[in-house]
C-alpha cells in the first residue's frame, strides 16, 4: 500500500507492507537510518520521532497510522548545517559512547527543551527514562541536556 | 495482510461487521510489539487512528464521556487529572513518556491484561465501558467487561467506544510495584478510594489475579482492610514475581494507600 506524509518538512510517499512500522519505513524506504532500530517493542526509544509534534517511538507506529502526518527524525533537527543545540550539547559534554542511542536520546532531549525551556533535574531524568543507553552514559547524557538548556556557548 | 482506515465511527462499526476478524489498532503500544515479533499475522488491521469519535472526552451533568482514543498523557493532564487522580497516577506509571503519548485507554480495555494500569483506578470509579456496533451500542459495568487474562466481553463486531464514569471526589491513589519507576509491567498494583460520601473503603489490584478486581469494605473496617484486599487476590508465580510476595506487597500498598487517603 502507498502512504503519503510530510518527513522532516518534505512531502514524501513510500509503498509499504500493511504490517510494517514506521521504523522500517523510514530507514528502509525512505534512507533516513538516523532512527535506530533495536528492541522493536518501545522499550529502548532508538526510534524516538515526532509524530504530529509528540514523541513516539516509531517501532510501535504502524506505517500505515502515518499516513497524511507529519514525521520529524533526528535528521530534521540540524539546520543548514548548524547543529541542533542538543546536539552540540552532547558533542561538547562527551555524551557520546557508542553512539547507537544518541539519535533517540537527542530527538527526546530536543522534545523536552521545546516544552520545557529550563528543565529540573527530575524533570530531564523522566523526560529521557524511555531511552536505555548501554554504555551507562547516562551522566554525561544528564550533562548535555543540563548544557543545551543553560544555552552556555561552546 | 490489509489495514483499513475509517473516518467517521459509522465507517469503523460498518468495517468491523463486515469483517469481525479486524484487530483494531490505535495507539500500537501493544499489537506493534505482536507485529514485529511474527506474533500476530492478523488479516486485517483496522487504524482507530482517524476516528474523530473515539478522541477526547466530554461531560455531562456530572458523568464523564472519556473516549476510547485518550492517551495516557492527556488522562495527566487537567483537569481530568483533577477529576480522576488516581487515573492519572497510573496513567504516569505506563511506559515511557514515548508510550504515554500513543497508549489509549480503549487500548488497555481491549487487551485486557491483568497487569493494565488504568484498570484497578477505573474499577475503584465503578467506570463503564460502551462499546458499540452497527446494531447500537450498549454500556457494560468495568467489573463485567473484563472476564478473565487478556478477554473482555467485546463481540466480534462490537469496538470500544468510550469509558463512561461519574467521579466520586474521594480522596485516592494509586502505587505500583516494579524494579524501576519507567517501563515496567505491574508486579502488583492497587488502587484505594476513601469514598466518605458512601461510607466505603474502595481498592481494586491488578497483576493479582485472572483480573483486576474491586474490593469494598465499610468505612470502619480499615484495620482489617489490607488482609481483606491481601486475601480477595489470587496471585501466581511468574517472571515477574512469586504470588506470596505479590500478596504481601497488596498489603503494605493497602496500608500505605489508606494512610494517604485518610490524611486527604
Amino acid at each position: 500500500m502507498r502512504i503519503e506524509l510530510t518527513v522532516n518538512g518534505e512531502r514524501q510517499e513510500a509503498d509499504v507492507w500493511a504490517g510494517e512500522s514506521l521504523l522500517f519505513a523510514l530507514r528502509e524506504r525512505l534512507g533516513l537510518p538516523g532512527s535506530k532500530n533495536a528492541c522493536e517493542q518501545g522499550e529502548c526509544g532508538s526510534c524516538s520521532v515526532l509524530l504530529d509534534g509528540r514523541l513516539v517511538c516509531s517501532c510501535l507506529v504502524l506505517a500505515a497510522q502515518a499516513d497524511g502526518h507529519e514525521v520529524v527524525t533526528v535528521e530534521g533537527l540540524a539546520g543548514d548545517g548548524e547543529l541542533h543545540p542538543v546536539q552540540d550539547a552532547f558533542v561538547r559534554a562527551g555524551a557520546v559512547q557508542c553512539g547507537f542511542c544518541t539519535p533517540g536520546l537527542v530527538v527526546a532531549a530536543a522534545d523536552l527543551l521545546q516544552r520545557s525551556p529550563q528543565p529540573s533535574d527530575d524533570e530531564i531524568r523522566e523526560a529521557l527514562s524511555g531511552n536505555l543507553c548501554r554504555c551507562t552514559g547516562y551522566q554525561k547524557i544528564l550533562d548535555a541536556v543540563s548544557l543545551a538548556a543553560s544555552g552556555a556557548d561552546a | 495482510m490489509d489495514v483499513l482506515t475509517p473516518r467517521s465511527l459509522d465507517e469503523a462499526l460498518r468495517l468491523k461487521t463486515e469483517h469481525p476478524d479486524a484487530v483494531p489498532i490505535a495507539g500500537g503500544t501493544d499489537l506493534m510489539v505482536a507485529l514485529n515479533f511474527d506474533r500476530e499475522r492478523p488479516g486485517v488491521i483496522l487504524n482507530l487512528g482517524e476516528v474523530p469519535e473515539l478522541r477526547g472526552w466530554s461531560r455531562d451533568d456530572g458523568l464523564l464521556r472519556i473516549g476510547a482514543g485518550l492517551t495516557y498523557a492527556e488522562a495527566m493532564a487537567e483537569p481530568l487529572r483533577s477529576l480522576l487522580p488516581a487515573l492519572a497516577e497510573a496513567s504516569r506509571t505506563v511506559g515511557s513518556p514515548q508510550i504515554r503519548n500513543r497508549g489509549t485507554l480503549g487500548g488497555n480495555l481491549g487487551t485486557a491484561s491483568p497487569a493494565g494500569d488504568s484498570l484497578p483506578p477505573l474499577l475503584v470509579e465503578d467506570a463503564e465501558v460502551e462499546v458499540a456496533s452497527l446494531g447500537g451500542s450498549r454500556r457494560i459495568a468495568l467489573h463485567e467487561f473484563l472476564v478473565g487474562p487478556k478477554q473482555n466481553a467485546l463481540a466480534p463486531e462490537e469496538l470500544i467506544v468510550a469509558v463512561l464514569v461519574r467521579p466520586s471526589g474521594a480522596p485516592q491513589t494509586f502505587m505500583k510495584v516494579g524494579p524501576r519507576n519507567a517501563m515496567v509491567i505491574a508486579v502488583c498494583s492497587l488502587a484505594v478510594a476513601v469514598d466518605r460520601e458512601r461510607g466505603e473503603l474502595r481498592a481494586a489490584f491488578g497483576s493479582a489475579g485472572p483480573v483486576p478486581l474491586l474490593v469494598i469494605a465499610p468505612l470502619a473496617e480499615a484495620d482489617g482492610f489490607p488482609a481483606l484486599v491481601a486475601s480477595a487476590a489470587s496471585p501466581i508465580d511468574d517472571v515477574r514475581g512469586t504470588a506470596a510476595y505479590r500478596r504481601h506487597a497488596l498489603r503494605v500498598l493497602a496500608v500505605r494507600g489508606l494512610e494517604r487517603c485518610l490524611a486527604a
